[in-house]
């Protein structure tokens, strides 16, 4: 974020191959995409899922639960990637215990999750203030920094990626039918319950790799965005599962590229590219749903 | 210790955080009675961005802060209870606004090159109720108490509206009109409560007391009160823990207590329940 601030501030050309050459001539750069890749893929897979399960509030409460883990890390100066990690899957085994009850349930229970999201929040400034030495405050935990990745963090990314996508390539059949028709998968005998906490442990370990990168409020930028477009814009599992794939990758990169070029965060941008890419596919579905309407009622009159 | 309680700072602090507290207490019962505790999820996330837009051009960030959050609390009374959008769009909508808010922030940030701003951000994410002058404390406690006798005024008809929407509509209670001012009030409070505790944390101190009173009581008006009172409870609570030891921030003290509170009402219940009851 500093960096464009320097005297020497790099300047975007059209020249694209230059520009890249650039950009990749520095190591945390070159770590950056790769970290971008690895997290853009999980979390528009795992994602899709969510979206289709109708569990974005869980989603934002093991978000809200990886800033007192990252927070804790840096204060008791264990590695920040077990900070994220532990919270983010301990918290998802806490949602699991606890039930679905999510938001459809009475006052009570939203009573609960707001303070208990509140409590966490106020935990991690806690872990902040105690800890003098971070110089920035909590904004680099909360929306995102891209400078500081080593090389070791992106293998340790690529780890444990690659275990959630080869999870989620496991359950990922029975799950989907678990998902659309949780009662006739029951029926027939797939574990509902079993798969539901599986998936939730995959959501935490989803959720702390976003926040490494957008920050943790900022998660919802490549877990649901790109999803919820992809099934805007198509019905086909498949085809929405890649497109959804595609979209995080496609923001999250041109997030990184604006964000090397300019001085604001990181997470702005990804947020920013994902946002107007959704908005741009309601737009469309609503001009083929004008032009679908107009069509029927020109061959309605036509055959009159 | 006793030297702390004459502290200006800490002064303003009680007299602020008191009627700060008291209209959380009334305006979060509310919320969480019309399961509208989503709403100030959303009300956080706007005053951050709010504030930051305030700061980022120039003006005060209790203007930005005011306009932000009483403008999306009409607009969800706009959109009305049919016109509700899924969880899905609201996430979408509200991770940009967040994104936009981190825009402003780092846009007030360097464009005051070498003064101390880098605070600002954290300052109106976790609250500072410890940095309130003496005006900034009278206007808070000027708009509190505003916010407190709207919501009493209000009260008996809103409480109609929510426990029974229908009937209340048929006795001829301007239902709509009652939902519609309620959030204008909420989103005031909202820009309040980020004053004492952050925009990140004010969820807590609108849900923990409410949710504490309506566990103790049944009675709505009972709750009410306790609410508010659990609410200043809280508050006291924090500043002073927080006075006493100096290195927990106030926002931090706050929400533990108000968490601790809250939690203590889970023990009560069962052994209350578990008594027969009186017929």
């Amino acid at each position: 974020m500093l960096l464009a601030s320097d005297a020497t501030s790099p300047v975007f050309s059209w020249n694209l191959p230059a520009d890249f050459q650039d950009m990749w001539s520095y190591l945390y750069m070159v770590n950056a995409f790769r970290a971008g890749l690895v997290v853009s893929v999980v979390c528009a897979l795992v994602g899709w899922f969510m979206v289709l399960r109708r569990q974005t509030f869980a989603g934002h409460t093991l978000s809200v639960a990886a800033f007192p883990g990252a927070a804790l890390a840096t204060l008791a100066g264990f590695s920040l990637s077990l900070g994220y990690f532990g919270f983010c899957v301990a918290a998802a085994l806490v949602i699991a215990a606890l039930g679905r009850k999510g938001r459809d349930a009475g006052a009570e229970e939203s009573a609960v999750t707001g303070t208990v999201q509140a409590f966490a929040l106020a935990c991690g400034f806690l872990f902040i203030s105690l800890y003098k030495g971070l110089l920035e405050g909590p904004t680099a935990l909360l929306f995102g920094d891209f400078l500081g990745i080593t090389t070791g963090q992106v293998l340790l990314l690529a780890a444990v990626g690659m275990l959630v996508l080869a999870a989620l390539a496991v359950i990922g059949r029975p799950l989907f039918f678990a998902s659309v028709d949780p009662e006739v998968a029951a029926g027939r005998g797939v574990p509902v319950r079993l798969l539901s906490t599986l998936f939730l442990v995959l959501l935490g370990a989803a959720t702390a790799e976003a926040s490494q990168i957008t920050g943790t409020l900022l998660v919802f930028a490549l877990m649901v965005i790109p999803a919820a477009t992809a099934q805007r814009l198509t019905a086909r599992p498949a085809v929405s599962l890649a497109l959804s794939v595609l979209l995080a990758l496609g923001s999250c990169w041109a997030g990184l590229i604006a964000a090397y070029y300019q001085p604001y965060p990181l997470g702005f941008f990804v947020t920013g590219f994902a946002f107007a890419g959704y908005v741009l596919a309601h737009l469309l579905g609503w001009a083929r749903e004008v032009v679908d309407r107009s069509r029927s009622a020109v061959q309605i009159g036509g055959t009159a | 210790m006793s030297s702390v309680f004459s502290q200006p700072f800490f002064q303003h602090a009680v007299l602020a955080g008191t009627f700060i507290a008291v209209a959380c207490g009334l305006v979060g019962y509310f919320l969480v009675l019309r399961a509208q505790i989503f709403a100030g999820d959303a009300l956080s996330h706007v005053a951050f961005t709010g504030a930051m837009a305030a700061l980022a051009g120039g003006y005060d960030l209790r203007l930005g802060l005011f306009a932000a959050t009483i403008g999306a609390g009409l607009l969800f009374g706009g959109l009305g209870r049919r016109g509700r959008p899924d969880d899905v769009v609201i996430g979408s909508v509200f991770a940009w606004i967040l994104g936009l808010g981190a825009f402003f922030l780092t846009v007030y940030t360097t464009s005051r090159s070498g003064s101390d701003q880098g605070g600002a951000g954290t300052t109106v994410l976790f609250g500072s109720i410890f940095g309130l002058h003496g005006d900034q404390a009278a206007v808070a406690v000027a708009i509190a108490v505003l916010v407190c006798l709207l919501t009493l005024l209000i009260a008996r008809p809103l409480l109609f509206a929510t426990l029974d929407e229908a009937v209340a509509a048929a006795r001829g209670v301007p239902v709509r009109l009652l939902g519609f001012g309620f959030l204008a009030l909420a989103g005031a409070t909202a820009a309040e409560a980020t004053q004492a505790v952050g925009s990140l944390l004010l969820l807590g101190l609108l849900a923990a007391p409410a949710g504490a009173a309506i566990r103790l009581t049944d009675r709505p008006f009972r709750a009410l009160a306790l609410s508010a009172a659990l609410a200043v409870a809280d508050m006291w609570g924090g500043l002073l823990l927080s006075a006493e030891r100096p290195e927990l921030p106030p926002s931090f003290a706050i929400m533990a207590t108000a968490g601790a509170v809250y939690a203590a009402t889970f023990l009560i219940r069962p052994s209350r329940a578990a008594q027969p009851a009186p017929a």
